[in-house]
Protein backbone atom coordinates (compact mmCIF):
# COMPACT_ATOMS: atom_id res chain seq x y z
CA UNK A 1 0.00 0.00 0.00
CA UNK A 2 0.99 3.53 -1.10
CA UNK A 3 0.09 6.78 -0.31
CA UNK A 4 -0.42 6.62 -4.49
CA UNK A 5 -3.28 4.29 -4.76
CA UNK A 6 -6.60 4.66 -6.11
CA UNK A 7 -8.05 3.54 -3.07
CA UNK A 8 -6.56 5.77 -0.66
CA UNK A 9 -6.33 8.31 -2.81
CA UNK A 10 -10.80 8.01 -2.95
CA UNK A 11 -10.58 8.27 0.96
CA UNK A 12 -8.54 10.91 0.92
CA UNK A 13 -10.97 12.82 -1.47
CA UNK A 14 -13.82 11.54 0.84
CA UNK A 15 -12.04 12.82 4.09
CA UNK A 16 -10.96 16.27 2.36
CA UNK A 17 -14.31 16.54 1.48
CA UNK A 18 -16.34 16.02 4.88
CA UNK A 19 -13.55 18.59 6.19
CA UNK A 20 -14.77 21.35 4.60
CA UNK A 21 -18.29 20.21 4.83
CA UNK A 22 -18.86 18.72 8.02
CA UNK A 23 -15.95 19.82 10.36
CA UNK A 24 -14.55 23.31 9.20
CA UNK A 25 -18.27 24.35 9.63
CA UNK A 26 -18.80 22.86 13.33
CA UNK A 27 -15.09 23.47 14.53
CA UNK A 28 -16.33 26.50 16.12
CA UNK A 29 -19.29 25.21 17.74
CA UNK A 30 -17.07 22.07 18.83
CA UNK A 31 -14.94 24.57 20.51
CA UNK A 32 -17.15 27.25 22.25
CA UNK A 33 -19.82 23.85 23.67
CA UNK A 34 -16.91 21.72 24.25
CA UNK A 35 -18.58 19.37 22.85
CA UNK A 36 -17.91 16.24 20.87
CA UNK A 37 -17.68 16.55 17.25
CA UNK A 38 -20.45 14.10 16.63
CA UNK A 39 -21.60 15.40 12.72
CA UNK A 40 -17.59 14.99 12.20
CA UNK A 41 -17.68 11.74 13.29
CA UNK A 42 -20.57 10.15 12.41
CA UNK A 43 -19.41 11.56 8.58
CA UNK A 44 -16.55 9.57 9.13
CA UNK A 45 -18.24 6.12 9.71
CA UNK A 46 -20.51 6.96 6.45
CA UNK A 47 -17.57 7.44 4.36
CA UNK A 48 -15.91 4.27 6.39
CA UNK A 49 -12.86 5.85 7.47
CA UNK A 50 -12.92 4.44 11.14
CA UNK A 51 -11.68 1.39 9.82
CA UNK A 52 -8.79 2.73 7.77
CA UNK A 53 -5.72 0.60 10.29
CA UNK A 54 -7.94 -2.78 9.87
CA UNK A 55 -5.90 -5.02 7.58
CA UNK A 56 -7.40 -6.09 4.50
CA UNK A 57 -8.03 -9.72 5.65
CA UNK A 58 -10.73 -7.84 8.12
CA UNK A 59 -11.95 -6.05 5.37
CA UNK A 60 -10.38 -2.67 6.30
CA UNK A 61 -7.74 -1.17 3.58
CA UNK A 62 -4.87 -1.62 6.14
CA UNK A 63 -3.51 1.82 5.84
CA UNK A 64 0.18 1.78 6.97
CA UNK A 65 1.57 5.15 9.20
CA UNK A 66 2.01 7.37 6.31
CA UNK A 67 -1.82 7.47 5.43
CA UNK A 68 -3.04 7.78 8.40
CA UNK A 69 -0.80 10.89 8.85
CA UNK A 70 -2.31 12.47 5.53
CA UNK A 71 -5.59 11.58 6.72
CA UNK A 72 -5.37 13.22 10.60
CA UNK A 73 -3.29 16.22 9.26
CA UNK A 74 -5.84 16.82 6.92
CA UNK A 75 -8.87 16.26 8.84
CA UNK A 76 -7.02 18.90 11.58
CA UNK A 77 -7.04 21.57 9.21
CA UNK A 78 -10.31 21.82 9.74
CA UNK A 79 -11.01 20.83 12.96
CA UNK A 80 -8.06 20.10 15.86
CA UNK A 81 -10.64 18.21 18.11
CA UNK A 82 -11.67 16.06 15.47
CA UNK A 83 -8.54 15.13 14.04
CA UNK A 84 -7.14 14.07 17.83
CA UNK A 85 -10.08 12.42 17.99
CA UNK A 86 -9.40 10.41 14.46
CA UNK A 87 -6.06 9.82 15.66
CA UNK A 88 -6.55 8.62 18.92
CA UNK A 89 -9.13 6.50 17.92
CA UNK A 90 -6.38 4.51 15.16
CA UNK A 91 -3.73 4.24 17.60
CA UNK A 92 -6.84 2.07 19.56
CA UNK A 93 -7.30 0.14 16.31
CA UNK A 94 -3.64 -0.01 15.75
CA UNK A 95 -3.14 -1.79 19.02
CA UNK A 96 -5.72 -4.57 18.21
CA UNK A 97 -4.77 -5.15 14.96
CA UNK A 98 -1.34 -5.41 15.53
CA UNK A 99 -0.90 -7.59 18.83
CA UNK A 100 -4.41 -9.16 18.78
CA UNK A 101 -4.42 -10.97 15.36
CA UNK A 102 -3.64 -14.40 17.43
CA UNK A 103 -7.19 -14.43 19.42
CA UNK A 104 -9.65 -15.46 17.53
CA UNK A 105 -12.44 -13.18 19.67
CA UNK A 106 -10.05 -9.93 18.18
CA UNK A 107 -9.90 -11.54 14.36
CA UNK A 108 -13.57 -11.26 14.59
CA UNK A 109 -14.25 -8.07 16.64
CA UNK A 110 -11.97 -6.32 13.73
CA UNK A 111 -14.22 -7.72 11.43
CA UNK A 112 -17.19 -6.30 13.40
CA UNK A 113 -15.23 -2.71 13.53
CA UNK A 114 -15.15 -2.62 9.86
CA UNK A 115 -19.07 -3.33 9.44
CA UNK A 116 -20.14 -0.79 12.16
CA UNK A 117 -17.45 1.22 12.19
CA UNK A 118 -16.81 1.68 15.66
CA UNK A 119 -15.38 4.35 17.77
CA UNK A 120 -12.71 3.46 20.28
CA UNK A 121 -11.49 5.46 23.28
CA UNK A 122 -8.44 4.43 25.58
CA UNK A 123 -8.06 5.33 29.19
CA UNK A 124 -4.26 4.91 29.70
CA UNK A 125 -3.36 7.96 32.61
CA UNK A 126 -5.04 6.65 36.38
CA UNK A 127 -4.89 8.64 39.62
CA UNK A 128 -2.17 7.53 41.78
CA UNK A 129 0.64 7.28 38.49
CA UNK A 130 1.30 10.55 38.34
CA UNK A 131 1.11 10.69 34.28
CA UNK A 132 3.11 7.52 34.00
CA UNK A 133 1.39 5.67 31.46
CA UNK A 134 3.33 2.34 31.84
CA UNK A 135 2.50 1.88 35.61
CA UNK A 136 -0.61 0.71 36.58
CA UNK A 137 -2.71 0.25 40.10
CA UNK A 138 -5.70 -1.02 38.86
CA UNK A 139 -6.04 -4.57 37.86
CA UNK A 140 -7.80 -7.05 35.82
CA UNK A 141 -9.03 -9.94 37.93
CA UNK A 142 -10.10 -12.76 36.31
CA UNK A 143 -12.36 -15.26 37.02
CA UNK A 144 -14.55 -18.37 35.33
CA UNK A 145 -13.72 -16.91 31.97
CA UNK A 146 -15.01 -13.73 32.88
CA UNK A 147 -13.18 -10.42 34.31
CA UNK A 148 -13.29 -7.03 36.45
CA UNK A 149 -11.91 -3.98 35.86
CA UNK A 150 -11.99 -0.82 37.50
CA UNK A 151 -10.34 2.03 37.12
CA UNK A 152 -9.91 5.80 38.36
CA UNK A 153 -8.48 7.62 35.20
CA UNK A 154 -7.56 11.12 35.06
CA UNK A 155 -8.67 11.56 31.70
CA UNK A 156 -10.98 9.67 29.20
CA UNK A 157 -10.90 11.15 25.76
CA UNK A 158 -14.30 10.87 24.21
CA UNK A 159 -15.19 7.95 26.37
CA UNK A 160 -18.80 8.83 26.77
CA UNK A 161 -19.01 9.21 22.85
CA UNK A 162 -17.06 5.54 21.94
CA UNK A 163 -18.03 2.26 21.41
CA UNK A 164 -15.65 0.57 23.06
CA UNK A 165 -12.76 1.50 25.77
CA UNK A 166 -8.79 0.17 25.57
CA UNK A 167 -7.91 0.08 29.48
CA UNK A 168 -4.34 -0.19 30.76
CA UNK A 169 -4.13 -2.22 33.97
CA UNK A 170 -1.91 -4.67 35.70
CA UNK A 171 -2.36 -8.33 34.70
CA UNK A 172 -2.90 -9.57 37.81
CA UNK A 173 -3.81 -8.59 41.36
CA UNK A 174 -0.60 -10.28 42.56
CA UNK A 175 1.45 -8.44 39.38
CA UNK A 176 4.00 -5.56 39.78
CA UNK A 177 3.26 -1.49 38.55
CA UNK A 178 4.72 -2.00 35.58
CA UNK A 179 3.64 -5.50 34.32
CA UNK A 180 0.46 -4.71 32.28
CA UNK A 181 -2.25 -5.54 29.63
CA UNK A 182 -4.66 -3.66 27.77
CA UNK A 183 -8.50 -4.68 28.00
CA UNK A 184 -11.17 -3.85 25.31
CA UNK A 185 -14.23 -2.87 27.59
CA UNK A 186 -17.18 -2.82 25.11
CA UNK A 187 -20.25 -0.26 25.20
CA UNK A 188 -22.99 -2.19 27.52
CA UNK A 189 -20.56 -3.63 29.59
CA UNK A 190 -19.13 -0.69 31.72
CA UNK A 191 -20.19 2.15 33.73
CA UNK A 192 -17.99 5.38 33.59
CA UNK A 193 -18.87 7.96 36.78
CA UNK A 194 -17.43 11.46 35.57
CA UNK A 195 -14.67 12.97 38.25
CA UNK A 196 -13.68 15.71 37.15
CA UNK A 197 -15.04 18.56 34.17
CA UNK A 198 -13.18 19.47 30.99
CA UNK A 199 -13.58 23.06 30.70
CA UNK A 200 -10.02 23.63 28.85
CA UNK A 201 -7.62 26.18 26.98
CA UNK A 202 -8.15 24.40 23.74
CA UNK A 203 -8.78 20.61 22.26
CA UNK A 204 -12.19 21.36 23.83
CA UNK A 205 -14.27 18.55 21.19
CA UNK A 206 -12.14 15.81 22.95
CA UNK A 207 -14.21 15.78 26.02
CA UNK A 208 -11.74 14.37 28.15
CA UNK A 209 -12.52 14.43 31.84
CA UNK A 210 -11.50 12.33 34.39
CA UNK A 211 -13.58 8.80 34.78
CA UNK A 212 -14.38 6.31 37.21
CA UNK A 213 -14.81 3.06 35.43
CA UNK A 214 -16.53 -0.05 36.34
CA UNK A 215 -16.15 -2.89 33.97
CA UNK A 216 -16.66 -6.52 33.18
CA UNK A 217 -16.31 -8.74 30.10
CA UNK A 218 -15.24 -11.77 28.74
CA UNK A 219 -11.41 -12.82 29.02
CA UNK A 220 -10.72 -13.33 25.94
CA UNK A 221 -11.33 -9.44 25.31
CA UNK A 222 -7.91 -8.85 27.50
CA UNK A 223 -5.48 -8.84 24.78
CA UNK A 224 -2.44 -11.55 24.19
CA UNK A 225 1.07 -10.35 25.55
CA UNK A 226 1.91 -7.51 27.32
CA UNK A 227 1.68 -3.58 26.96
CA UNK A 228 5.22 -3.09 27.33
CA UNK A 229 5.23 -4.53 23.64
CA UNK A 230 2.45 -3.11 22.32
CA UNK A 231 3.49 0.41 23.90
CA UNK A 232 6.91 0.77 22.72
CA UNK A 233 5.88 -1.44 19.01
CA UNK A 234 2.66 0.50 18.67
CA UNK A 235 1.04 2.60 21.15
CA UNK A 236 3.63 5.16 21.50
CA UNK A 237 4.85 5.47 17.72
CA UNK A 238 0.92 5.91 16.03
CA UNK A 239 0.70 8.58 19.02
CA UNK A 240 3.57 10.73 18.43
CA UNK A 241 2.96 10.48 14.53
CA UNK A 242 -0.33 10.81 14.20
CA UNK A 243 0.06 13.43 17.09
CA UNK A 244 2.66 15.77 15.33
CA UNK A 245 0.54 15.34 11.80
CA UNK A 246 -2.55 16.68 13.57
CA UNK A 247 -0.85 19.20 15.08
CA UNK A 248 1.00 20.14 11.89
CA UNK A 249 -2.37 20.34 10.32
CA UNK A 250 -3.44 22.80 12.66
CA UNK A 251 -0.11 25.17 12.09
CA UNK A 252 -1.09 24.76 8.24
CA UNK A 253 -4.19 26.03 8.95
CA UNK A 254 -3.34 29.29 10.65
CA UNK A 255 -0.32 29.75 8.32
CA UNK A 256 -3.03 29.11 5.17
CA UNK A 257 -4.97 31.37 6.95
CA UNK A 258 -2.04 34.19 7.26
CA UNK A 259 -1.29 33.80 4.04
CA UNK A 260 -4.41 34.36 2.72
CA UNK A 261 -4.26 37.62 4.39
CA UNK A 262 -0.95 38.16 3.00
CA UNK A 263 -2.21 37.98 -0.55
CA UNK A 264 -5.12 40.14 0.50
CA UNK A 265 -2.70 43.18 0.89
CA UNK A 266 -0.76 42.10 -1.91
CA UNK A 267 -3.99 42.64 -4.23
CA UNK A 268 -4.49 46.04 -3.08
CA UNK A 269 -1.08 47.32 -3.88
CA UNK A 270 0.20 45.60 -6.66
CA UNK A 271 4.16 45.62 -7.13
CA UNK A 272 4.78 46.36 -3.68
CA UNK A 273 5.34 42.95 -1.04
CA UNK A 274 4.10 43.66 1.86
CA UNK A 275 5.80 43.93 4.60
CA UNK A 276 3.77 40.96 6.59
CA UNK A 277 5.15 38.64 3.43
CA UNK A 278 8.45 38.21 4.70
CA UNK A 279 6.96 36.94 7.97
CA UNK A 280 4.92 34.52 6.26
CA UNK A 281 8.16 33.31 4.40
CA UNK A 282 10.09 33.09 7.60
CA UNK A 283 6.94 30.70 9.17
CA UNK A 284 6.61 28.63 6.24
CA UNK A 285 9.83 27.22 6.75
CA UNK A 286 9.18 26.50 9.67
CA UNK A 287 6.17 24.56 9.33
CA UNK A 288 7.51 22.46 6.19
CA UNK A 289 10.42 21.42 8.83
CA UNK A 290 7.66 20.42 10.97
CA UNK A 291 5.87 18.35 7.99
CA UNK A 292 8.99 16.88 7.13
CA UNK A 293 10.04 15.51 10.15
CA UNK A 294 6.68 13.46 10.73
CA UNK A 295 6.73 12.54 6.88
CA UNK A 296 10.03 11.20 7.34
CA UNK A 297 9.22 9.09 10.43
CA UNK A 298 5.74 7.81 9.19
CA UNK A 299 8.54 6.29 6.16
CA UNK A 300 10.68 5.08 8.84
CA UNK A 301 7.97 3.43 10.81
CA UNK A 302 6.53 1.99 7.68
CA UNK A 303 9.72 0.92 6.22
CA UNK A 304 10.40 -1.25 9.73
CA UNK A 305 7.49 -3.85 8.99
CA UNK A 306 9.16 -4.63 5.29
CA UNK A 307 12.16 -5.78 7.64
CA UNK A 308 12.42 -9.37 9.45
CA UNK A 309 13.48 -7.61 12.41
CA UNK A 310 11.01 -4.41 12.32
CA UNK A 311 9.07 -5.09 15.36
CA UNK A 312 12.80 -5.60 16.87
CA UNK A 313 14.09 -2.31 16.04
CA UNK A 314 10.85 -0.67 17.14
CA UNK A 315 11.85 -1.60 20.60
CA UNK A 316 15.73 -0.25 20.47
CA UNK A 317 16.52 3.15 22.34
CA UNK A 318 17.75 4.47 18.40
CA UNK A 319 13.84 4.61 17.86
CA UNK A 320 12.92 5.57 21.26
CA UNK A 321 15.24 8.38 20.94
CA UNK A 322 13.51 9.55 17.32
CA UNK A 323 9.92 9.17 18.85
CA UNK A 324 10.44 11.37 21.82
CA UNK A 325 12.51 14.25 19.41
CA UNK A 326 9.46 14.11 17.63
CA UNK A 327 7.02 14.83 19.78
CA UNK A 328 8.95 17.57 21.80
CA UNK A 329 10.10 19.52 18.12
CA UNK A 330 6.35 18.96 16.53
CA UNK A 331 4.08 20.20 19.62
CA UNK A 332 6.99 23.66 20.24
CA UNK A 333 6.59 23.74 17.08
CA UNK A 334 3.21 23.86 16.27
CA UNK A 335 2.23 26.93 18.95
CA UNK A 336 5.39 28.97 17.60
CA UNK A 337 3.89 28.64 14.42
CA UNK A 338 0.46 30.04 15.18
CA UNK A 339 1.95 32.50 17.13
CA UNK A 340 4.12 33.74 14.08
CA UNK A 341 0.60 33.71 11.80
CA UNK A 342 -0.70 35.76 14.42
CA UNK A 343 2.13 38.20 14.05
CA UNK A 344 0.70 38.39 10.34
CA UNK A 345 -2.91 38.59 11.05
CA UNK A 346 -3.23 41.32 13.62
CA UNK A 347 -5.81 42.47 14.76
CA UNK A 348 -7.49 40.32 12.38
CA UNK A 349 -6.54 36.94 14.08
CA UNK A 350 -6.64 38.31 17.16
CA UNK A 351 -10.63 38.52 16.66
CA UNK A 352 -12.55 35.48 17.12
CA UNK A 353 -15.40 36.05 14.66
CA UNK A 354 -13.12 36.87 11.77
CA UNK A 355 -12.00 34.73 8.96
CA UNK A 356 -8.78 35.23 10.12
CA UNK A 357 -9.26 33.89 13.11
CA UNK A 358 -6.46 32.16 14.98
CA UNK A 359 -7.63 31.78 18.96
CA UNK A 360 -8.73 28.26 18.46
CA UNK A 361 -5.64 27.15 16.40
CA UNK A 362 -3.55 28.99 19.15
CA UNK A 363 -5.42 26.86 21.81
CA UNK A 364 -5.62 23.73 20.78
CA UNK A 365 -1.72 23.69 19.75
CA UNK A 366 -1.04 25.07 23.58
CA UNK A 367 -2.34 21.39 24.66
CA UNK A 368 0.45 19.86 22.37
CA UNK A 369 3.54 19.86 25.26
CA UNK A 370 1.15 19.01 27.62
CA UNK A 371 -0.22 15.72 26.72
CA UNK A 372 2.83 14.21 28.13
CA UNK A 373 4.15 16.50 29.33
CA UNK A 374 7.52 17.12 27.14
CA UNK A 375 9.58 17.74 30.47
CA UNK A 376 9.14 14.20 30.99
CA UNK A 377 10.15 13.11 27.67
CA UNK A 378 12.76 14.95 27.89
CA UNK A 379 14.33 13.46 30.95
CA UNK A 380 13.62 10.25 29.63
CA UNK A 381 15.56 11.03 26.56
CA UNK A 382 18.58 12.08 28.91
CA UNK A 383 18.29 9.24 30.71
CA UNK A 384 18.65 6.85 27.55
CA UNK A 385 21.02 9.41 26.02
CA UNK A 386 23.50 8.29 28.98
CA UNK A 387 24.01 5.03 26.88
CA UNK A 388 23.26 5.49 23.86
CA UNK A 389 26.42 6.48 20.97
CA UNK A 390 24.53 7.26 17.87
CA UNK A 391 27.01 4.93 15.79
CA UNK B 1 24.97 -20.79 32.92
CA UNK B 2 24.46 -21.28 36.77
CA UNK B 3 24.74 -19.88 39.42
CA UNK B 4 28.23 -20.04 40.61
CA UNK B 5 29.11 -18.44 37.03
CA UNK B 6 31.14 -15.38 38.22
CA UNK B 7 29.58 -13.20 35.06
CA UNK B 8 26.39 -14.09 36.34
CA UNK B 9 26.83 -13.21 40.00
CA UNK B 10 27.90 -9.71 38.75
CA UNK B 11 24.87 -9.09 36.54
CA UNK B 12 22.62 -10.34 39.29
CA UNK B 13 24.04 -8.21 42.02
CA UNK B 14 23.60 -5.30 39.19
CA UNK B 15 19.73 -6.59 38.89
CA UNK B 16 19.93 -5.91 42.61
CA UNK B 17 21.12 -2.96 42.88
CA UNK B 18 19.77 -0.85 39.73
CA UNK B 19 16.59 -3.27 38.16
CA UNK B 20 14.05 -1.86 41.08
CA UNK B 21 12.59 -5.74 40.50
CA UNK B 22 9.88 -6.87 42.15
CA UNK B 23 11.25 -9.88 43.21
CA UNK B 24 14.71 -10.85 44.85
CA UNK B 25 17.20 -10.94 41.42
CA UNK B 26 18.31 -14.13 43.53
CA UNK B 27 15.35 -15.81 43.25
CA UNK B 28 14.89 -15.43 38.92
CA UNK B 29 15.48 -17.97 36.92
CA UNK B 30 18.01 -17.63 34.22
CA UNK B 31 15.44 -16.99 31.35
CA UNK B 32 12.62 -15.11 33.39
CA UNK B 33 11.65 -12.01 32.14
CA UNK B 34 12.76 -9.23 33.70
CA UNK B 35 10.00 -6.63 32.52
CA UNK B 36 7.50 -8.69 33.51
CA UNK B 37 9.68 -9.11 37.49
CA UNK B 38 9.21 -5.27 37.62
CA UNK B 39 12.21 -4.07 35.51
CA UNK B 40 11.30 -0.52 33.86
CA UNK B 41 12.45 1.00 30.41
CA UNK B 42 14.11 3.53 32.97
CA UNK B 43 16.03 0.97 35.16
CA UNK B 44 17.01 -0.92 32.79
CA UNK B 45 18.91 1.95 31.54
CA UNK B 46 20.94 2.03 34.74
CA UNK B 47 21.63 -1.59 34.65
CA UNK B 48 23.27 -0.77 30.99
CA UNK B 49 25.03 1.72 32.51
CA UNK B 50 26.18 -0.19 35.34
CA UNK B 51 26.69 -3.38 32.63
CA UNK B 52 29.27 -1.06 30.90
CA UNK B 53 31.12 0.26 34.28
CA UNK B 54 31.64 -3.24 35.62
CA UNK B 55 32.39 -4.99 32.30
CA UNK B 56 34.54 -1.87 30.99
CA UNK B 57 32.11 -2.27 27.53
CA UNK B 58 30.32 -0.67 25.62
CA UNK B 59 26.59 -1.59 24.31
CA UNK B 60 26.52 -0.85 20.22
CA UNK B 61 22.86 0.76 19.87
CA UNK B 62 21.92 -1.89 18.04
CA UNK B 63 22.09 -4.10 21.38
CA UNK B 64 20.59 -1.23 23.37
CA UNK B 65 16.76 -2.97 23.04
CA UNK B 66 14.55 -4.90 25.09
CA UNK B 67 15.39 -8.33 23.92
CA UNK B 68 18.78 -7.73 24.57
CA UNK B 69 18.20 -6.97 28.31
CA UNK B 70 14.70 -9.24 28.95
CA UNK B 71 16.59 -12.05 31.16
CA UNK B 72 19.97 -12.94 32.84
CA UNK B 73 20.74 -15.19 30.25
CA UNK B 74 20.49 -12.53 27.50
CA UNK B 75 22.79 -10.21 29.41
CA UNK B 76 24.86 -12.88 30.15
CA UNK B 77 24.90 -13.32 26.45
CA UNK B 78 25.38 -9.92 25.12
CA UNK B 79 28.20 -9.27 27.42
CA UNK B 80 30.05 -12.27 26.62
CA UNK B 81 29.90 -11.90 22.77
CA UNK B 82 31.26 -7.78 23.76
CA UNK B 83 33.43 -9.28 25.95
CA UNK B 84 34.83 -11.67 22.33
CA UNK B 85 34.28 -14.84 24.89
Amino acid sequence: MTSNSPEFGAHLAALKALAAQVAAPNAADVDAKSRFPRETIDALQKAKLLSAPVPKEFGGPGYGMRELAALCSTLAQACGSSGMVLAMHYIQVACIARHAQSSEFFRGYLRELVEHQYVLASMTSENGTFGETRTSICAVERKDGRFKLDKDATTGSYCQHADGILVTCRRASDAPSSDQVLVLVRKGEYQLTQTTSWDTLGMRGTCSPGFKLESTGAEEQIIPGSFADSSAQTMVPYSHILWASLWWGIAADAVARAAEFVRGGARKNPGVVPPTANRLAEVSTQLQAMRHNWLALAAEFDSFLLAPTGLQDLLSIGWALKMNNLKINASDSAPQIVHKALQITGILGYKNDSKFSLGRHYRDTLSASLMISNDRIASKSASMLLVFKDN
Amino acid sequence: MTAIDPMTQKIRRILKDHGRLSKDADSLGAESDLYEAGMTSHASVNVMLALEGEFNIEFPDHMLKRSVFDSIASIGAAVGELQGG
